[in-house]
């Protein structure tokens, strides 16, 4: 028998499952069966207690699979080489690799939750390598929601090549028929006698056997999974509660020092003259240096200015405040965010741009026994994660190492390597963990300016956002203004509907000049509305950007969602209908439909719509399923109401209702949320309920309260007291939650809650006191209650 | 000039400038980094740490002021609240993203010290202050009252 012969198995196994005693195979090279690269290890969790191990910058050692040997290089999702993902030590250690930032949507958890289960892994042996930005993990753009739906399928690929191998390897061992082998939690047993053999015993073996091919690989029935959809509790979390774990702003090297940067006031001014004699002065200073100034268009690149070094952040903090800085106003300069919104409500008067039409709306307009319109205005946003960015960056000879809170290390690597032009070779970019990230962390502008700074300082440079900074230089949501226009027939049906929005594009911030509304931006709530009325158009209005625009969570859904869904339910109230009989009446009967049938350019959140149809029964199921949970249609206090809103996203199913309650004076409170989400196959119930009402809570904090302005070209806004967001006793005492069970595709969980969050509200608001709100924020700043126009009030 | 704080019971000596904030020499002079920077201004209430038992906002908190007082970061934290508050954290995933949670965690056990079974409107009040982008807020709600419970 082969093993013997190439003399590794020295004697015979050891009986039962006792961990540890099974030591007769031994010489077990921990690097053999070693996966990951991961440069970073930065926490080392086992379930149910904690410990912490200090980045582990050895870990490179490690031998990466060679592509070539494995046959799963190319399943759905990409590279599935178990090795790529799994590493089994001696001692039994599963460590899993993930290769997505992990910012408390508990991707560490799902991600090992995927693999393990396949793996029948121990789960308590279970720990995460956080990897490097690098090709060889495909996508690691931690973004769009879409974590488990490219990943589920090879990384339970991956998990079950590794199980086959290591049953095959004890089968190799017991001189059986595999099939006479089977492997679960850890450990292989057999159908013939006790035996038992432990993964960190036949790692080494297995490490040598073929990889299975994909049409080799059975992958366990829903009914047999152990940890997918199972709620598993947290590996990071048990790290939270000690303040232990490293987030980007805790990095720590040696000889290290601290900088903040002074950015020109807007986006491509630039600094005139610097005095930083003052500065200089400040104890702890080291020294300023001035970065080179930004050139249109934005992308990721820093924003110029001058940075301040110190030994330590406060005094870089005081030494940036002693700065005496002219700046030279920039293209951007006459921006007043107030006024351009203005402007873009006209041009959302105008006929725009046909980006999806059915029947034909002028007709059925013309012949509608009742015509409504209404306009809606969102400002801009910032996304403002509790930790602000942050990036450290060192330099060794040509080689640079950088240490940030970034959603997508490939993408902060090249941009470095593109805008220092150097190598990408020479560079290695370690995901941290992030503290919140909403879309702002995958712009990493800040990891730039770590890399030039370093580079400037010679020593090792951590650079610190403050929250002012976060604030006033950010990649901020688009403002957009909107019109809709519907005609009813006799019976209040929705026989025509138009829907044109405005707003300047994202590819703004990459295309200098890029006024039109992109296809994917339109496909976010505009081109997919699910309505079934004959005549439908869809229009688009140009608008320039003048801040960076970027992402936020949910993005075009968030202001899209909000004007179709009040409108939906003013039809309903010009209809004289309930809200909710009327939205599904809107909705129409259950059916799939591709809105490129109707000209429109729609990409499905880079999904095939055959995979991922639009499926108009799943709107309607989650819509009579909040309702009931809200016991729709209850009697209710003076001056409560409830509304609703449904809205798909992230190809995810999701209807929210709210119950406002508004007192006489205006005071707003909300006794309770009610969430139905259909997100297909759910690898984590918990950590899915806690992205609804994160996910709600964030659509709903912004639609009270926030508000980016920019007068001069300058964001006006600072920090937490004129940026508000919701606090503890703003939030509902009610939340109910229902996951609608299914065994479908996964879709996204991170995102999909906040589009439904602000129409719920607003119509909630209208159904309490008969006041259409259709200008955001709700509030505002400053603001204590709503604004409550006297003959309106119920 | 070098002075001596005394942090989780321990005498750290500390050479910073002036009124540096408690919070900068935790994190920068003492590599103490579970007591977080948000906003800079004790709005937001990550920096919460506890001076003489109460919770206070460390990143306005010269370190100079504070010479003979008890202070205790969230590495430190521990009596019964502190461990029945971890507990419950841990047992329902409270956090989220977990960024902010050391100062909810300090400003819920300071809570339960003080008031062992607070209601909702006791919670709001002594929470208000710490911010939670991920909005864990009504689970943090939940977990005191079942902390409350426990302790």
């Amino acid at each position: 028998m082969f093993l013997r012969n190439m003399g590794i198995i020295p004697g015979k196994a050891q009986s039962g499952a006792d961990e540890g005693s099974g030591a007769s195979i031994t010489n077990l090279s921990r690097r053999s069966f070693v996966a990951g690269s991961g440069l970073f290890v930065i926490g080392v969790t086992l379930a149910g207690c904690s410990s912490y191990v200090e980045p582990d910058v050895d870990a490179n050692a490690f031998d990466l699979p060679d592509p070539g040997a494995s046959p799963l290089t190319q399943v759905a999702g990409g590279d599935a080489t178990p090795a790529l993902w799994i590493a089994i030590e001696e001692d039994g250690t599963v460590k899993i690799t993930c290769h997505r930032s992990e910012m408390g949507q508990q991707v560490w958890t799902s991600m090992a939750q995927i693999v393990a289960d396949e793996l029948e892994a121990d789960w308590d042996k279970v720990q995460i390598v956080q990897a490097e930005g690098h090709e060889r993990y495909g996508d690691q753009n931690t973004d769009g929601s879409r974590s488990v739906r490219y990943n589920f399928h090879r990384l339970r690929i991956a998990g079950a090549a590794m199980r086959s191998m290591l049953t095959e390897a004890a089968a190799l061992f017991w001189e059986m028929n595999p099939a006479e082998c089977s492997a679960a939690e850890g450990l292989v047993s057999n159908s013939q006698n006790s035996d038992t053999l432990s993964y960190g015993n036949l790692a080494e073996l297995a490490a040598r056997l073929e990889i299975p091919a994909e049409d080799e690989i059975n992958l366990k029935e829903p009914d047999e999974w152990r940890f997918i959809n199972k709620e598993i509790p947290s590996l990071t979390i048990p790290l939270i509660t000690r303040g232990q774990g490293t987030f980007g702003i805790d990095v720590d090297r040696p000889g290290m020092v601290y900088a903040v940067v002074a950015r020109p006031p807007q986006v491509f001014g630039r600094v005139g003259s610097v005095d930083d004699t003052a500065a200089l002065e400040v104890p702890g200073m080291l020294q300023t240096v001035r970065l080179r100034d930004a050139k249109p268009p934005a992308l990721f690149q820093p924003m110029g200015g001058v940075a301040v070094i110190a030994r330590n952040t406060w005094a870089a903090i005081q030494g940036r405040n002693a700065l005496d800085i002219e700046w030279i106003d920039g293209p951007n300069a006459r921006y007043e965010s107030v006024s351009f919104g203005e402007a873009m409500k006209r041009t959302a008067r105008r006929p725009g741009t046909v980006r999806r039409e059915r029947g034909n709306v002028q007709t059925g307009m013309a012949d509608a026994a009742q015509r409504i319109e209404a306009e809606y205005y969102a400002p801009h946003l910032s996304q403002s994660p509790m930790e602000p960015p942050s990036a450290t960056a060192q330099w060794t000879g040509d080689k640079l190492e950088v240490w940030a809170c970034v959603q997508d290390p490939q993408t902060t690597r090249q941009t470095i390597a593109d805008l220092l032009e150097i190598d990408k070779e020479n560079i290695t970019v370690n995901a941290t963990w992030l503290g919140g990230a909403f879309g702002r962390k995958s712009k990493p502008d800040f990891a730039v300016e770590a890399a030039l700074i370093a580079k400037e300082v010679g020593k090792p440079v951590k650079v610190t956002w403050t929250r002012e900074d976060e604030v006033r230089h950010g990649f901020y949501h688009s403002a957009s203004a909107q019109r809709l226009e519907a005609g009813l027939d006799e019976d209040g049906k929705c026989t025509s509907y138009l829907h044109r929005t405005v707003f300047p594009p994202i590819a703004s911030t990459f295309s200098d000049g890029m006024a039109t509304p992109t296809d994917g931006e339109m496909g976010l709530g505009a081109t997919d509305v699910p309505f079934a009325m004959p005549n439908l158009r869809v229009e688009s209005g140009d608008a320039k950007g003048h801040l960076r625009i970027g992402w936020l969570r949910s993005v075009s859904n968030i202001y899209h969602a909000f004007a179709v869904q009040s409108f939906a339910a003013e039809m309903a109230h010009a209809a004289g209908r309930d809200q909710k009989e009327y939205l599904l009446e809107l909705i129409g009967k259950a059916r799939t439909f591709d809105p490129g049938d109707e000209g429109a350019t729609y990409p499905n959140y880079d999904a095939s719509i055959e995979d991922y149809p639009i499926e108009t029964g799943r709107l309607s199921n989650v819509v009579e399923k909040a309702a009931d949970m809200a016991r729709w249609g209850r009697n209710l206090p003076e001056g409560h109401g409830l509304g609703i809103a449904v809205h798909r996203s992230f190809l995810s199913y999701i209807a929210t209702v709210i119950e406002a309650a508004v007192s006489p004076d205006g005071t707003l409170t909300i006794p309770g949320i009610w969430l139905a989400v259909d997100a297909g196959t759910v690898v984590n119930p918990r950590h899915a309920r806690a992205q609804m009402e994160g996910g709600t809570i964030y659509g709903l904090s912004n639609a009270l309260y926030g508000e980016i302005t920019a007068r001069n070209g300058a964001v006006v806004q600072d920090n937490f007291p004129s940026w508000r967001v919701m606090r503890m006793g703003e939030a509902p005492r009610e939340f109910d939650v229902e996951i609608i069970q299914s065994n479908t595709r996964p879709a996204g969980i991170g995102e999909p809650a906040t589009p439904p969050a602000a129409p719920a509200l607003t119509n909630a608001i209208f159904n309490a006191t008969g006041h259409r709100i259709r200008t955001l924020p709700i509030i505002g700043a400053r603001g204590s209650r709503l604004s409550l126009p006297e003959t309106e009030t119920a | 000039m070098a002075r001596t704080l005394k942090i989780n019971g321990k005498d750290e000596t500390v050479d910073a400038a002036p009124g540096t904030p408690l919070l900068w020499v935790l994190r920068d002079h003492l590599k103490m980094t579970g007591t977080k920077f948000g906003c800079g201004v004790a709005q937001c209430g990550a920096c919460t740490v506890h001076i003489d038992g109460a919770p206070t906002r460390s990143c306005v908190l010269p370190h100079d002021s504070l010479e003979g007082s008890e202070i205790t970061t969230i590495e430190g934290v521990e009596g019964p609240a502190a461990d029945a508050i971890r507990e419950v954290w841990v047992e329902n995933d409270v956090p989220q993203c977990g960024y902010c949670q050391s100062g909810q965690i300090m400003a819920a056990t300071a809570l339960l010290a003080e008031n062992s079974s607070p209601t909702d409107a006791d919670i709001d009040t002594a929470m208000s202050g710490n911010i939670c982008r991920c909005a864990t807020y009504m689970s943090i709600r939940r977990a005191i009252k079942e902390a409350a419970s426990r302790a």
